[in-house]
């Protein structure tokens, strides 16, 4: 999808270039089993610790079961990224066409769930990573972007 | 390519043990499987062992406790053990709870209790 080309130039941009940059289609449960083996395919290469590997899957699964849920399919992109400071950070972005949010303070809130569930992945995403953006156009579809900073 | 799942009967107990990329609907097939067994063989509690899980998120942390009600509702109290530290860690970070859920350390700390509040086994009668 060229689109996703361009996020990963937009996060480029603002945060630093993005390497091994790998793309998962996200339509069912099966696809996070995919997800789950990409982060461990770059967790040696970024040398994360078990604790910093399990933060960023859990954050990961979460968006990734919020594009089967919500939007019925989408995009995660799993990346490194290397900041111009020398750090380097592993990448996720999620990225959907579903319907979007229309109420994205509600939606950070912990606890609220549009369709009967916990209500934390985007809340929980946040706090499990350090950099957290989310932008959604309701109609069109919801981006985001987290990068977990690694030493 | 499904999963099996080993189910281990000791006594009135059964302990079962996650293996680690169990998929959603293996773990609906076995959910299913252990609130009929219940019924079928008079199961008194059942220990949930996920020390094989390096990831639980709020959906698993949803099925689990939602499985224990289902076996509460049974008869049967279920007990998870073997969440790992930096399992439990990021499920405290990403906001999770598993309030109701008795969680113990592992198997064999769950059976102790098991007999304690079922009056069976070779712990009967000890405080």
């Amino acid at each position: 999808m060229a689109l996703m080309e361009t996020l990963a130039d937009l996060v480029a941009a603002r945060y630093g270039p993005v390497a091994d940059a790998v793309r998962i289609p996200v339509r069912e449960d099966a696809d996070l089993a995919v997800v789950r083996h990409g982060i461990g395919g770059l967790a040696p290469r970024l040398g994360l610790s078990a604790l910093q590997r399990v933060a960023i899957t859990t954050a990961a699964l979460e968006l990734a079961r919020n594009i089967v849920v919500h939007a019925g399919f989408g995009e995660l992109l799993l990346g490194i990224v290397d900041a111009p400071s020398g750090g380097r950070g592993l990448l996720v972005v999620a990225r959907d066409e579903g319907p979007g949010i229309r109420d994205l303070t509600l939606a950070m809130r912990d606890g609220y769930s549009s369709v009967g569930s916990l209500g934390l992945g985007l809340p929980g995403a946040r706090r499990l990573m350090d950099v957290f953006e989310i932008e959604s156009v309701v109609g069109r579809g919801t981006t985001v972007v987290c990068i977990k900073w690694i030493g | 390519m499904p999963t099996q799942t080993p189910i281990l009967k000791q006594g009135d107990y059964l302990i079962v043990s996650l293996q680690d990329a169990v998929s959603d609907t293996d773990l609906a097939a076995l959910w299913r499987t252990l609130v009929e067994r219940v019924g079928q063989q008079r199961i008194r509690g059942v220990v949930i062992d996920v020390s094989a899980l390096d990831v639980i998120d709020s959906f698993a942390c949803r099925t689990l406790t939602q499985v224990a009600q289902a076996l509460g509702l049974r008869g049967a109290e279920a007990i998870i053990v073997g969440i790992q530290p930096d399992v439990a860690f990021s499920m405290v970070q990403l906001g999770l709870s598993v309030r109701d859920v008795r969680t113990m350390l592992d198997p064999e700390e769950a059976v102790e209790y098991l007999d304690r509040v079922t009056r069976h086994g070779p712990h009967a009668g000890r405080a």
